[in-house]
């Protein structure tokens, strides 16, 4: 019984100096939501990115071809955070601008790549013959996909996009590398305080389990939904 | 109306079509034969440019494709085609699947659209399907409603491509039907098929192609009965 009694002391201890003194708690709501919203403009500034890029590859424009593929290597053969450190020092950081906007442009540039190979896969995944047989009626190949192309593509984009976004939002964590106070560097700044090595890292992975619990939920209705409607 | 001079198509290092030379008359009803591989299909996805030639030019009421240039779009919307996967567009109701191209590129009334492809949906068969959408038709019924979005556009010439090789044989019948019919109406056709009590009865005129040439081109009784090439006669032999 005593052996409980030790581990309940323990528990409420960690929580209390973790949470409760000093109203830490909301350094980790604040890490959140400088997390989210770094993830949310990433995400927007992904898919505008991710869009120009899928129709760069897939033009018969050579030059565009090649600065598309050369920009899907380069993003897609590094590690992000090494992006970010670039874009940080290198490029962003010597002007003034706030650090959550250089961290989105990164994060946004980075996403993008992913971004451009699946909607590029979603549209190369609608059958070849939709194409000819939009064209064989008089469409042009602009109206053809307008009309009957990325209509049926968007089914195939959208949930991988969602899946993108979850990845993404994991994928922020590594914000604190150029000091930008997200959920993550919450958790590394509470622990420099308490000297409590593992309980505030405990608390972070549950906040981004429990964000990525509701989009994988949300986007396992929207596959659902996707399927009937084909 | 259609006249084919010298026709070549590569691709890559494959010659599929070698050298065609063919005309089709206003109102003729021609079916192309022939084993799998000897350019049937490729020969007639050259006369809407789905596949450009290589070499040669095709002759369309006297003007070349090579000139078109972006009247290919025109050009096409007189040209309708029905693909042998049908190729029917998935999102869309019956309904809208044949009132697309002439809304969008005829700028019909929604209204005159819809009640022409009643009446043609009437005409293949299917007067109670237009709210329906594709997945829920049998492989019949899709071609039916895939010959009826073609013919929404007024073609002057229908192409069909092995309109009945991806169905179940009971469900042959019910397609060719819609195209005798069409036939007797007067519609100029270019049929790529494997039927040949089909071509036997409907046909004007028959191509018989090999090896990427036509080897001989005749009327169904001189083909099936009398045909004057060993290769021809091998292959009816085969099929028939």
């Amino acid at each position: 019984m005593s052996f409980l009694v030790d581990i309940y002391k323990t528990l409420s201890d960690a929580i209390y100096i973790n949470l409760i003194k000093e109203d830490r708690y909301l350094l980790f709501i604040k890490g959140l939501g400088v997390s989210l919203k770094l993830t949310v403009y990433a995400a927007m500034l992904g898919v505008i990115i991710g869009l120009l890029v899928a129709f760069a590859r897939m033009t018969k424009n050579k030059v565009l071809n090649k600065v598309a593929s050369l920009y899907i290597n380069l993003i897609r053969g590094t590690p992000a955070v090494v992006q970010l450190v670039i874009i940080y020092y290198a490029i962003l950081g010597s002007s003034s601008l706030p650090k959550i906007v250089i961290a989105s442009v990164a994060f946004g540039i980075n996403s993008g790549a992913y971004v451009a190979e699946l909607i590029r896969a979603g549209i190369q995944a609608v059958d070849k013959g939709q194409m000819e047989a939009a064209r064989s009626l008089g469409f042009s190949y602009g109206q053809s996909m307008r009309y009957i192309i990325i209509p049926q593509a968007v089914k195939n984009i959208l949930p991988a996009l969602v899946s993108e976004f979850i990845v993404l939002l994991k994928e922020t964590a590594i914000a604190g590398y150029i000091a930008l106070d997200d959920l993550t560097r919450m958790g590394d700044i509470v622990r420099s305080r308490t000297f409590d090595a593992y309980t505030p890292f405990i608390i972070v992975a549950l906040i981004y389990l429990y964000v990525t619990s509701i989009l994988t939920y949300f986007l396992g209705k929207l596959e659902r939904r996707m399927s009937i409607s084909d | 109306m259609i006249k084919v001079v010298n026709l070549h198509k590569s691709f890559g290092e494959l010659e599929v079509l070698k050298g065609i030379n063919t005309e089709i008359k206003k109102g003729e009803v021609v079916c192309i034969i022939g084993a799998s591989g000897s350019g049937k299909s490729t020969f007639l996805r050259c006369l809407n440019l789905l596949e450009e030639p290589t070499e040669g030019d095709i002759y369309i009421d006297g003007l070349s494709i090579k000139e078109l240039g972006k009247d290919i779009n025109r050009l096409r919307q007189r040209l309708g085609m029905v693909f042998q996967q049908f190729n029917l567009f998935p999102h869309m109701t019956v309904m809208d699947n044949v009132t697309l191209a002439p809304i969008k590129l005829k700028k019909q009334e929604p209204k005159v659209a819809q009640e022409k492809a009643i009446s043609l949906l009437r005409k293949v068969g299917l007067p109670d399907k237009d709210h329906v959408y594709p997945n829920q038709l049998s492989g019949g019924q899709k071609q039916r409603v895939a010959i009826a979005r073609a013919l929404a556009m007024d073609p002057d010439i229908m192409l069909f491509d092995e309109p009945t090789s991806a169905l179940d044989p009971e469900m042959v019948g019910e397609v060719l039907q819609v195209m005798q019919q069409l036939a007797m109406e007067g519609m100029t056709m270019i049929v790529v098929t494997h039927e040949m009590g089909f071509a036997r009865e409907v046909a004007d005129r028959i191509l018989f192609m090999d090896d990427g040439i036509i080897a001989e081109e005749e009327t169904p009784e001189e083909i099936f009965n009398n045909a004057k090439e060993e290769r021809t006669r091998a292959f009816l032999s085969r099929v028939l």
